[in-house]
């Protein structure tokens, strides 16, 4: 084994793990070490996955052996194009949130700095680790650390979140454990651990009750980790009461790294041939993706909470990727991979918005927005873009991954879900102008007025820049996906599809 | 057909086990209940890794000095494995525990009550 560039797959997840360490020691006697030590982490795991993007792109699918031993009795860390870009996007938004979590912490849980932003990167550690597994023990430990991570930092949160955490917590292990009763009923049939072994081992299996029930059990557990409708009711509260740092990383992150591990088993660790023809499990999630998109797209429109009505769209949007990932065919997993990546980017924004929005003026109900724009304008045009985006309007990413889901579900030939596809972007139209109406439109009323402007002058009060940067370059993000969308598809996502579609 | 039911008997344990976790989960009303009843939903899936690593008549899996002559006959061993993974698995399940009853004291410094009605008839009140 060479020691050249593949250690970047080792060290993207243990400097930030280790960091994580190092900062509560650090910061137990210099506190405001712990930020920039957060920002180090993170930057160098963003370097190595840009590393590892470059590697896999030039020579395909990397291995690295833990400590040596071969994949079907060591654990081996295995990175493919999918891999490549769940890792990018997930250290590039850890590392915008991390940015911008400074001034959002200090002034939400000042008192709990130092563990906050250990807990943040041990998270963020997890999700790196699931992506980057091949074995599947092994990405239930990861599993486990993110989610423990993420009760802690929803905890934390306002006057609701110790009660939505619990809520999380007794969802979160029915779904971990779910998880891990499945690899045991996999392992029961084949006895290996290893993602690679398992699907040459799985195909003559297929008819066996054990791994069939173990199939079932890795569904549900999934879908109740990533928020699935109808298994959702952990995330609204979840996502709404947490410190908004805390829900700009969840929300963008955690979900779809779900989803990730779900297209992992469906299509890597069994056959697609299993998946799709053998028990037509894609069909059933189809269905129950498209009740998701348009039910979260309801729901959404009946909150006047700004933090709520995003949580629901979660789930609508989780219901895309679902779809995209049901509907099993080229057009339509590239629009659910592509999906991933634009809703992580335009969800972050919008949260990050959220959040600069009860920074400045502490307030979150829709209706109280009006005249924002005088005041904010930059991070309003940002929340404008990223909505554009999740209505899907090009040049914006959103339109790039609806318009090949609508391509996947005309060659399934499933022509409900392009009725269903088009509508929810009505619908998501509706409630995201309703917002921007108030923003812009609106004329302001003289509540707000007391916030140093009159009803007709409002003075210009933006963001700090260490928060108002990571909006702008995340929204910035979000257009340029949608430009070189044809680029991301041509050379990574491509090489993600399974060959057989 | 008994005979069937009795010979499984571990995986009739665990699936009870199971149910009842899930019921505590689900049906109780106290949070520190429910929190018993996610333990018990734990321990009952560790119960079952156990049962699918061992074998009637087999050895902890310690090599002997024997053994190392000749070839060593797995036949002879419990399968260590998922008794290893249960290693990692009883440890996230304390990790979790300890989690969940941190912020049970969380939500009673704030409710002073941990019946879950009464948390959200406060809540109702408050409007949070």
């Amino acid at each position: 084994m060479s020691y050249g560039y593949e250690q970047c797959i080792v060290l993207i997840v243990t400097v930030p793990l280790i960091t994580s360490f190092l900062v509560v020691l650090l910061g137990w006697f210099k506190r405001w070490l712990c930020y920039p030590l957060v920002l180090a982490a993170l930057g160098v795991s963003f370097l190595c996955s840009l590393g590892i993007l470059d590697l896999v792109m030039e020579r395909g699918t990397i291995h690295y052996w833990q400590g040596g031993w071969e994949p079907p009795w060591g654990i081996e860390y295995v990175v493919d194009h999918l891999n490549a870009f769940m890792l990018v996007m997930l250290t590039f938004i850890g590392l915008m949130v991390a940015i911008y979590s400074k001034k959002s912490i200090e002034r939400e849980i000042p008192e709990k700095l130092v563990p906050y932003y250990s807990i943040f990167l041990l998270m963020v550690t997890g999700l790196i680790g699931i992506t980057v597994t091949g074995d599947l023990f092994n990405a239930f430990v990861f599993l486990e650390i993110a989610s423990l991570t993420a009760y802690a930092l929803i905890a934390v949160g306002e006057d609701g979140a110790p009660m939505a955490a619990f809520n999380y917590v007794i969802m979160g292990t029915i779904g971990a454990c779910f998880y891990y009763l499945g690899i045991g009923y996999v392992y029961i049939a084949t006895g290996s651990l290893n993602m690679a072994d398992l699907s040459q081992l799985l195909p003559a299996l297929y008819h066996n009750k054990a791994v069939l029930v173990g199939f079932a059990l890795f569904t549900v557990g999934i879908a109740v980790k990533m928020g699935l409708f109808p298994l959702h009711v952990w995330l609204p509260d979840a996502y709404t009461y947490a410190p908004s740092a805390t829900s700009a990383v969840i929300a963008p992150l955690f979900t779809k790294v779900m989803a990730y591990l779900m297209v992992r088993i469906f299509f890597t660790l069994f056959k697609p041939h299993f998946s799709i023809d053998l028990i037509p499990i894609t069909q059933i999630l189809t269905w129950v993706a498209a009740g998701g998109i348009i039910a979260g797209s309801i729901l959404a429109i009946a909150q006047t909470d700004l933090k709520r009505m995003l949580a629901y769209s979660s789930i609508a949007n989780i219901g895309y990727i679902v779809l995209g990932i049901g509907l099993a065919n080229r057009m339509g997993l590239t629009g659910g991979l592509l999906h991933i990546l634009n809703h992580a980017f335009m969800k972050g924004t919008l949260f990050l918005v959220a959040g600069g929005i009860m920074y400045k003026m502490g307030m979150r109900d829709i209706t109280q927005f009006r005249g924002l724009h005088k005041k904010m304008p930059f991070t309003m045009a940002a929340f404008t873009i990223a909505a554009l985006s999740m209505i899907g309007i090009p040049p914006t990413g959103g339109f790039f991954s609806k318009f090949y889901l609508v391509l996947g579900a005309i060659d399934a030939r499933q022509w409900a879900f392009i009725v269903v596809l088009l509508a929810s972007s009505l619908l998501n139209a509706v409630y995201f102008f309703r917002v921007i109406e108030n923003i812009y439109l609106e004329p302001p009323v003289t509540a707000y007025a007391t916030d140093g402007g009159t009803h007709e002058e409002i003075k210009r009060d933006e963001l700090p820049l260490s928060m108002l940067v990571p909006i702008l370059i995340m929204a910035a993000g979000v257009v340029l996906l949608g430009i070189f969308n044809e680029r991301i598809i041509a050379f990574i996502i491509r090489f993600a599809v399974p060959a057989s579609f | 057909m008994l005979e069937y039911i009795i010979s499984k008997y571990n995986y009739w344990v665990y699936i009870f086990l199971m149910m009842l976790g899930l019921y505590g989960m689900i049906g109780k009303r106290n949070l520190v209940k429910k929190l018993i009843g996610m333990n018990i939903f734990q321990v009952a899936i560790i119960l079952f890794y156990i049962s699918i690593g061992s074998k009637v008549g087999g050895d902890i899996p310690i090599l002997t000095a024997e053994d190392l002559h000749g070839m060593a006959d797995p036949g002879k061993y419990l399968n260590p494995i998922p008794h290893v993974l249960m290693l990692t698995a009883i440890v996230v399940g304390i990790a979790t525990t300890g989690v969940a009853l941190a912020i049970i004291i969380m939500i009673y410094n704030r409710y002073k009550t941990l019946a879950e009605d009464e948390i959200l008839e406060i809540r109702k009140k408050t409007g949070a």
